[in-house]
């Protein structure tokens, strides 16, 4: 798609921009129908982007194709999953959507004062004098950046739409919740509290018809010192599941509980891949699943995934942004299995 | 038949002829959607937002052979239809073939449906604010914020195309939600109505009431460990749910074999029990609480369909390409539905009261699909679950996640109440389909896990 935007104000603003943006996708079931058996697999490793054509031709859905239809028919034999707990690695494509739903919304400050109550929800980040340079979301290597700048992602941007240049910012510093996402309109409110003026730019509208209001820009886990890869996460774990790509979804309009599945699920022994397993959702509460994190990749693990349309608002209105992230372990979360019998 | 005052019958006849006259393709098909949307955002009892925004767009589809495009529009003048007519000629020249590609419709008969409401078109932004300073009042005077939003359109939508098809239907919807919370955030409760014409809708004082009475009783909620409960769904309740069934009835992905509505071997579920012999779920553009179009987007006459008739499944929607295929009569599925069940219809107060221990739900959110093959959500509850004991809601309790399947909710029935129409959308705002539900009464609802969200 192509977003061309002119904003001007009375506050001697006038800017005009040109985005495009890209995603394309793949979806294949795979089927048996003598058993009454489906799966699917999507390619939840292509990441929608702020990029154009080229960005298709590099996707190579149809060079990718082949390994996604044979993991779509794995998945039909797959072993069913034990519930129970498990130390989970996951892969960016998958962790960024984790990141999205239970640290990018409780962040907005909007949503954590109250007003966006009757749709996108509340926030447990509230209020905000309890919560900065307090409230401790994980451990101390946990960092997490707002931007709209970096290339590529989807909320990246010159200004947003009331008119202020976005800024690259911590929103939680060594574990430590240290800012929110603010607009022009929100900053002094916490002004006392933080001392900043400035918005960090975060406001957007989805069209000419829709009013302007605070939007998540893209909010990142940053990468650890040690430059960690996947196989040192996979080769670290006794016992875990290593979750490849976005799956089913869900979170409470606090962002308190959530429930996340992927697209493709392998045991892990001994730091070893030992089989594929099917069914598997884990469930858990925001502050425990981030501080359980006790291993994270480093730079060149490193990887962008996103949402390119993000809801919230009354009417709704859709936005995209993009989630940057290197893999990373979590110790000991509840795994559901979801397997039923279809009766 | 009223018609919209932005764009009458006859205008959209106009217009659309002026759209095909411009055309050189083998067939052409216009679609025109108009409409005056007018919201009122507020939050913490007061108004944050309003705005109103007419627009008209002219959708032109230009197929030669197998191979079509479509360009949309809102520049209405002849130059700016002749742009988006060049534009689908020359994009549908550049396209593949699609071999699914039906031929265009000849004229058809369609029925008029008395979906467009004065009193939701005249819901300008004056009456939005007194609606909302009424909701206002209500939680104001209980010391509580609310959030919420009132929200009107009024259209119409008209195709017509190369080969002699006209349809028209001008609709109203009007949808006010709202959410109210205590101060100090421990308590929550919630109030929505909707329908095409304001004046059917819940007042917004009366709404708000049953909003502050939830958040009221929310605030000294106590734990509850999850597990299955017989539960008692609150029309909203019930509509989130029994939606996810009710818009998943394709018969393409039955006859493929990747629907819950397969069967296995091949083929369908058509003629099977899929649900207790008390549920009846149709769609019918007529019925008075739904009002939908009497036409799909090209053009083919919606009309009343049974979907599951005393619990057997009746009929699956079948496209015209599908439905071709398969020899079948194309079935569209209108948008909305209305589920009732036999027998006498009890008020919501009646069925708590057969209830020995359950739990009485006013919402469920953020509903995520976990396995297609099972119809298996997931999602929360929010705004107020109580506990029924004795027949009696005795106290408030936490939130819950639920794991659990609308076709398993309707085979696990209790008892089913008297349906009316709800806003059961997610997003609490026009956006949603017409939905009209019943409260539910159904034994061993999967809750997961507790959520401690307000």
């Amino acid at each position: 798609m192509r977003d061309q935007k002119t904003y001007a104000s009375t506050d001697d603003v006038f800017t005009v921009q040109d985005v495009y943006r890209c995603f394309p996708q793949m979806n294949i079931t795979a089927v048996d129908t003598a058993r009454g058996l489906f799966e699917t697999r999507n390619s939840a490793e292509v990441a929608p982007m702020a990029l154009g054509w080229e960005w298709v031709l590099k996707s190579d859905l149809p060079g990718n194709a082949p390994r996604w239809a044979e993991q779509a028919v794995q998945k039909l034999t797959a072993k069913s999953v034990e519930p129970g707990r498990y130390d989970l690695i996951l892969e960016p494509h998958h962790l960024f959507l984790t990141i999205h739903e239970s640290i990018a919304h409780p962040t907005e400050l909007d949503r954590a004062l109250g007003f966006e109550a009757n749709y996108a929800g509340t926030s447990f980040l509230a209020p905000p004098e309890q919560i900065l340079k307090k409230f401790k979301y994980g451990p101390e290597f946990m960092n997490i950046q707002g931007d709209r700048s970096q290339a590529g992602s989807l909320s990246a941007c010159g200004w947003d739409d009331d008119g202020v240049a976005p800024e690259t910012y911590l929103i939680i510093k060594n574990g430590i919740v240290v800012d929110y996402q603010t607009t022009r309109d929100q900053v002094a409110w916490l002004t006392p509290l933080t001392g900043r003026t400035r918005s960090h730019g975060t406001s957007y509208a989805e069209s000419w018809a829709d009013v302007q209001f605070q939007r998540m820009p893209n909010v990142s886990l940053l990468p650890g010192e040690r430059d960690l890869k996947i196989d040192d996460l996979i080769a670290a774990t006794e016992n875990g599941i290593y979750i490849v790509g976005r799956g089913s979804y869900s979170i409470d309009q606090q962002r308190y509980n959530f429930q996340f599945g992927g697209q493709v699920f392998y045991e892990v022994k001994g730091g070893k891949i030992t089989g594929m397993l099917k069914d598997v959702a884990y469930q858990s509460r925001t502050p425990d699943f981030w501080n359980a994190m006790d291993m994270i990749g480093g730079q060149s693990s490193y990887l962008m995934n996103g949402t390119f349309t993000d809801g919230k608002g009354q009417p709704g209105q859709s936005n995209a942004v993009s989630h940057g992230t290197p893999p990373a372990r979590f110790k000991g979360i509840n795994v559901i299995n979801t397997g039923r019998d279809r009766g | 038949m009223a018609e919209f005052s932005g764009l009458s019958r006859a205008a959209a006849r106009q217009l659309a002829e002026r759209a095909l006259a411009l055309s050189k393709a083998e067939a052409c098909q216009v679609n025109i959607n108009a409409s005056a949307n007018g919201n009122t955002r507020y939050a913490r009892n007061e108004v944050t937002t309003a705005g109103d925004t007419d627009n008209a767009t002219v959708t032109v589809t230009s197929r030669f052979g197998k191979r079509a495009a479509s360009v949309g529009t809102n520049v209405l003048d002849q130059a700016g239809l002749a742009r988006a007519v060049e534009a689908s000629e020359r994009l549908a020249k550049l396209a593949p073939e699609n071999p699914e590609l039906m031929a265009p419709l000849a004229a058809q008969v369609y029925t008029d449906v008395p979906a467009y409401a004065e009193a939701t078109a005249g819901l300008d932004a004056v009456r939005r604010a007194d609606a909302v300073r009424n909701a206002a009042a209500e939680s104001n005077r209980a010391g509580l914020l609310a959030t919420g939003i009132v929200h009107r359109v009024g259209g119409a939508s008209a195709v017509a195309n190369s080969a002699g098809l006209f349809g028209y239907h001008a609709s109203t919807t009007t949808v006010h939600t709202l959410t109210v919370r205590s101060p100090d955030g421990k308590g929550s409760g919630w109030g929505g109505t909707a329908h095409n014409d304001w004046a059917r809708a819940t007042p917004p004082a009366q709404l708000a009431t049953r909003a502050v009475r939830k958040a009221q009783g929310t605030r000294a909620s106590t734990a509850l460990e999850p597990g299955k409960y017989t539960v008692v769904l609150e029309p909203t309740a019930a509509g989130n749910l029994v939606s996810l069934l009710a818009f998943s009835m394709n018969a393409r992905p039955a006859d493929e074999g990747r629907s819950f509505f397969s069967r296995r071997g091949g083929g369908n579920r058509i003629g099977e029990k899929v649900a207790d012999e008390r549920i009846t779920i149709s769609s019918d553009p007529q019925d008075p609480d739904l009002l939908t179009s009497p036409f799909t987007g090209e053009g083919l006459p919606v009309g009343r369909t049974a979907w599951i008739e005393n619990g057997v499944l009746k009929n699956l929607a079948y496209d015209r390409f599908w439905a071709d295929k398969q020899g079948m009569k194309p079935t569209p599925f209108a948008g909305g539905y209305r589920l009732k069940g036999t027998g006498t219809a009890q008020s919501l107060e009646e069925l708590i009261k057969g209830v020995e221990r359950g739990l009485l739900v006013t919402r469920f959110w953020y509903i995520r699909a976990v396995d297609q093959r099972t119809l298996l959500y997931t999602g929360i509850t929010r705004d107020g679950v109580f506990l029924i004991e004795r027949g009696e809601v005795s106290r408030a309790v936490n939130n819950f996640r639920f794991n659990e399947s609308p076709v398993a909710m309707l085979n696990n029935l209790v008892a089913v109440g008297k349906p009316e129409r709800v806003s059961s959308s997610e997003s609490g705002d026009v956006g949603g389909p017409a939905v009209v539900v019943p409260p539910l009464v159904v034994k061993d609802f999967a809750f997961t896990s507790v959520s401690e969200a307000v």
